[in-house]
């Protein structure tokens, strides 16, 4: 599959994934589906299909079902459980991993659908011995309470801080919007923010 | 010989200091494993079958298709299943080889439904039928027909739910005639019940509870529930480890409901703003239990004469859990909305109406301190106005008062401390970490006893193997773990000092820890490190055991109850859109000794998130006619985002008066609050009150148009 540029569906992709999975029952008439992708060619399923992920620099050979989300290939068949399963339909960003450089939600990307991409999770940003600098100012500025959001968070944030490096306030609150916290950390996560874009949490 | 009790502030190293989150790394790396985060080997994957009806009969349940389809290897049904009650009310369960193909497996199951009538709407008092719970002190009508003025509104807040972002279940495993649990829980010690037990045939004192990290429980996660004791019958059933976690929309739909409160009320007030009457009618829902919240009127319970109606409603919604203070919040908005209408009628100043009539609370000297407080932080004098900001255009900008009130004394809670020879500390206690900071506080106060630093001491925590500590709910851990910790780790250092007492020419009575030693409290040069110390201790190690108990904790002095707290809310609402703005929002707040500092912040800092979240965007909206959730999801189950929040400040009240009431916990009382601060702070921008929660723009717009304020 050809690396492709952007984050997130492409009308290809979007067919193969419903394709197989019952959701399209009723609504597009399978016989026409299976021509339009059989056209395309590269058919995945059904059934399990053998697929290749490049996962924190690693290439991890798995079988998934085509309708596996890549975030339940990841929790549930490669045991990487750092990204977590919360609302499940690209609400609350608690799965966001980084794939070819931008974040994603990764409840809504399909596993075959990320063959060929460089994905990230949080487990591959940084260790309890080696913590980046947004991890650093997650940890000095307590922008976590149960913790469950702030994989999620600190990915979404090492993207957010990689790509506006000099972020005001303002720029973090509008970065960060798109992930939930129920415990109630963002005073904190947004100093943490601002201190990683300076990279002043290296001490 | 050291002493247990809280040491003075000038002696305290560690306990008090803002201290980093000790399990902080973890988390941010991912690294720490959740309930939901545990693989077994040869897993399997369970699901629940749900009811659709809000009532009905239960006529049958097939489950054989399920059972034929490819990796399905365990079925659960409900054989005692004659009624059910609530949409999502659970009635079967699959477990199968993957996740997927167990939520496949639930759609093959067929369930028999007969429907019966059902009934969801809460808010409305003629749904109670029968006598309402009554009570009356002093001679209200004689008080009203006295007043000067007098006031009635109608006031609401809906139910919510906590929508944990870790949802409800477990993980569970049978080896050896043992059970092995992972659940998500804020009761580790408590959490392996008679339940559990009996759905897996395993003897309670062999099941083993494993919670280290937990995302999330606010009061819903005690007990095992169905998706426990499913989960343990289908790992006995199959011989394999189970995964049961709940989906998002039954996280939201029947893992927990804070109850609703509705109530109509009516105030008398001298013209000087005294307040002499207070009389409520209330009613609410908690689900088929129905009881509302019912501590009327709320804080100002002195107010001289008083009436209270209460009347519960029924209905066929998902069962309510404790959450965060249960009750508090709602009677909070309910009474403080009331009263800050009274202020309004009587045209006097919010601060100066709620500062008169501290005296009808329990401890007027601290919220009179702390409104001083509040008032500064917030600019007060220079922002306030009477009701109804008359600048001109569409944004209206007002501030909001609200105080409360939270027990908060230490539980029951045993603590082991274990000292070695070659010098290393271990403490085990049976609690959790809830993301309160329980891991961090034990390990601050066991190293400040010994005199060591943080990392000499290893904590652990979250087993049912431990010592046993109580659940984690109404704000009783901190004072607890906190009590039972000290215990343990001066019991263990008088056994050190004891050891080494004559190789220092003294008796254990004169000896203190201090700065990694033993030292002399008279002649401090006279000193043995603590490494070697430890060494005379033998070839065994040490164990001591802290037991604190609820009675002997406070009469000691090592913990407490009773605090208060205040917030003021500044907002700003767009008269033509109905868009709330939060600009800024202070909290003043007493939780006796705090152990560490930034950690209570971040508590109260999340307890003013979570109540703005609950004050502008989350209700539980059903649908009268299909008696379903209509938003259990959480694009319609709205959360406060990182944009949402505003300015936020938080002060923590310390020193003399507060430290020396012993350690009282923090999780519940910020959060009662910021309804009625928010709510109060709507009502003197815009003019009208907005008469229920959450204040979203169509309550906002509406309210505006019955004042004729806008047309």
């Amino acid at each position: 599959m050809s690396k492709q540029p952007g984050s997130g569906f492409s009308r290809r992709g979007f067919l193969k994934g419903v394709g197989i999975t019952s959701v399209a029952g009723g609504l597009i008439s399978p016989a026409g589906l299976t021509s339009a992708i059989a056209a395309e060619g590269d058919v995945k399923g059904p059934g399990e299909t053998p697929i290749t992920l490049d996962v924190n620099g690693q290439k991890r050979k798995l079988n998934v079902e085509p309708r596996v989300t890549l975030l339940d290939a990841l929790r549930n068949r490669l045991d990487l459980t750092g990204p977590k399963k919360v609302c499940d339909r690209g609400t609350c960003g608690a799965c966001t991993v980084i794939v070819d450089g931008k974040p994603v939600y990764s409840c809504s990307m399909l596993a075959v659908e990320a063959e060929g991409r460089e994905v990230t999770t949080i487990e591959g940003i940084g260790t309890p011995q080696r913590m980046n600098e947004v991890q650093r100012a997650f940890v000095k500025h307590d922008a976590q309470q149960c913790g469950f959001c702030t994989p999620g968070f600190v990915t979404a944030a090492t993207a957010f801080v990689r790509a506006n490096p000099k972020a005001s306030i303002e720029q973090v609150r509008a970065g960060l919007g798109g992930n939930l916290c129920r415990c109630g950390t963002y005073a904190g996560m947004i100093l943490a923010v601002v201190d990683a874009a300076k990279g002043g949490s290296n001490a | 010989m050291p002493k247990a009790e809280w040491p003075p502030a000038e002696k305290r190293t560690l306990i008090g200091k803002p201290i980093d989150r000790a399990d902080g790394p973890a988390k941010a790396t991912g690294t720490a494993k959740y309930s939901y985060d545990i693989n077994r080997p040869n897993m399997l994957w369970a699901k629940v079958v749900t009811s659709p009806h809000p009532h009905a009969e239960v006529a049958g349940i097939d489950t054989s298709a399920a059972e034929k389809l490819e990796g399905v290897k365990g079925v659960w049904k409900d054989e005692a299943a004659k009624e059910v009650n609530y949409v999502g009310q659970i009635v079967a369960a699959v477990a199968a080889t993957t996740e997927e193909i167990a939520t496949e497996a639930v759609s093959l199951v067929k369930v028999n439904y007969n429907p019966l009538e059902h009934q969801v709407v809460d808010s409305d008092p003629e749904l109670f039928k029968g006598d309402p719970n009554k009570r009356d002190q002093g001679n209200v009508d004689e008080a009203f027909g006295k007043a000067d003025v007098t006031h009635s509104g109608n006031y609401g807040v809906p139910v919510i739910t906590h929508c944990c972002l870790e949802p409800h279940g477990q993980v569970a495993e049978i080896r050896d005639g043992e059970m092995y649990v992972w659940p998500s829980t804020q009761n580790v010690s408590g959490y392996a019940d008679r339940g559990l037990s009996e759905a897996a045939g395993i003897p309670q004192n062999k099941i083993h509870v494993d919670c280290q990290y937990m995302g999330g429980g606010f009061g819903s996660k005690f007990n095992p529930g169905k998706w426990g004791t499913i989960s343990a019958a289908l790992a006995k059933q199959t011989g394999r480890p189970v995964k049961l976690l709940l989906d998002r929309d039954l996280e939201l739909m029947i893992a927990g409901n804070r109850p609703s409160g509705f109530s109509k009320i009516k105030v008398g007030a001298t013209k000087d703003g005294k307040v002499t009457a207070f009389e409520s009618e209330v009613w609410g829902t908690s689900g088929m239990s129905g009881n509302p919240p019912d501590l009327m009127p709320y804080v100002f319970d002195k107010i001289p004469n008083q009436r209270r109606i209460v009347k519960r409603i029924q209905t066929n919604r998902g069962p309510a859990q404790a959450w965060r203070a249960p009750r508090h919040p709602q009677n909070c908005y309910l009474t403080l909305a009331a009263l800050a209408d009274t202020a309004a009628a009587l045209k006097m100043d919010e601060l100066e109406f709620f500062t008169k009539n501290l005296d009808l609370t329990a401890r007027p000297d601290v919220y009179k301190e702390e409104l001083e407080i509040a008032a500064r932080l917030v600019n007060y004098n220079q922002k306030k106005h009477v009701r109804g900001d008359k600048t001109p255009g569409p944004i209206k900008r007002g501030l909001g008062i609200s105080v409360h009130t939270w027990g908060g004394l230490g539980h029951d809670s045993e603590c082991d401390v274990t000292v070695s020879p070659d010098g290393s500390v271990e403490a085990k206690i049976g609690t959790q970490d809830l993301g309160t900071g329980t891991r961090t506080v034990i390990q601050q106060v066991v190293a400040d006893t010994l005199g060591l630093p943080l990392d000499a001491v290893k904590v652990q925590i979250g087993k049912n193997e431990f010592p046993r500590s109580g659940g984690s709910g109404g704000s009783t851990t901190i004072g607890g773990v906190s009590t039972s910790s000290r215990l343990a780790a001066t019991a263990a250092l008088n056994a050190v000092c004891e050891a080494v007492a004559q190789k220092l020419g003294t008796t254990a009575e004169n000896l203190e820890a201090a700065g990694g030693a033993i030292r002399q409290v008279d002649k401090p040069s006279n000193r043995i490190s603590w490494k070697d110390a430890c060494a005379a201790l033998g070839v065994m190690p040490i164990t001591k055991r802290g037991t604190q108990t609820r009675n002997e904790g406070k009469a000691k002095g090592f913990t407490n109850e009773g605090v208060g707290g205040v917030q003021i809310a500044d907002v700003s609402v767009d008269i033509e859109t109905g868009v709330v703005t939060l600009n800024e929002m202070v909290a003043v707040q007493d939780c006796g000794l705090i152990v560490n500092l930034k950690l209570t912040e971040s508590q109260v800092y999340g307890a003013l998130i979570m109540g703005i979240t609950y004050a502008l965007y989350e209700e539980a909206v059903y649908d009268p006619k299909t008696g379903r959730m209509l938003n259990a999801d959480m694009e319609f189950y709205r959360l406060a985002g990182i944009k949402d929040i505003g300015l936020l400040k938080v002060h923590m009240m310390t020193g003399k008066g507060y430290d020396d009431r012993g350690v009282i916990g923090i999780g519940e009382p910020p959060v009662i609050s910021p309804g009625a601060a928010i709510g109060n702070a709507v009502a003197n921008a815009i003019g009208v009150r907005v008469p229920s929660l959450p204040l979203t723009p169509d309550r906002i717009i509406t309210a505006l148009q019955k004042e004729g304020s806008i047309v």
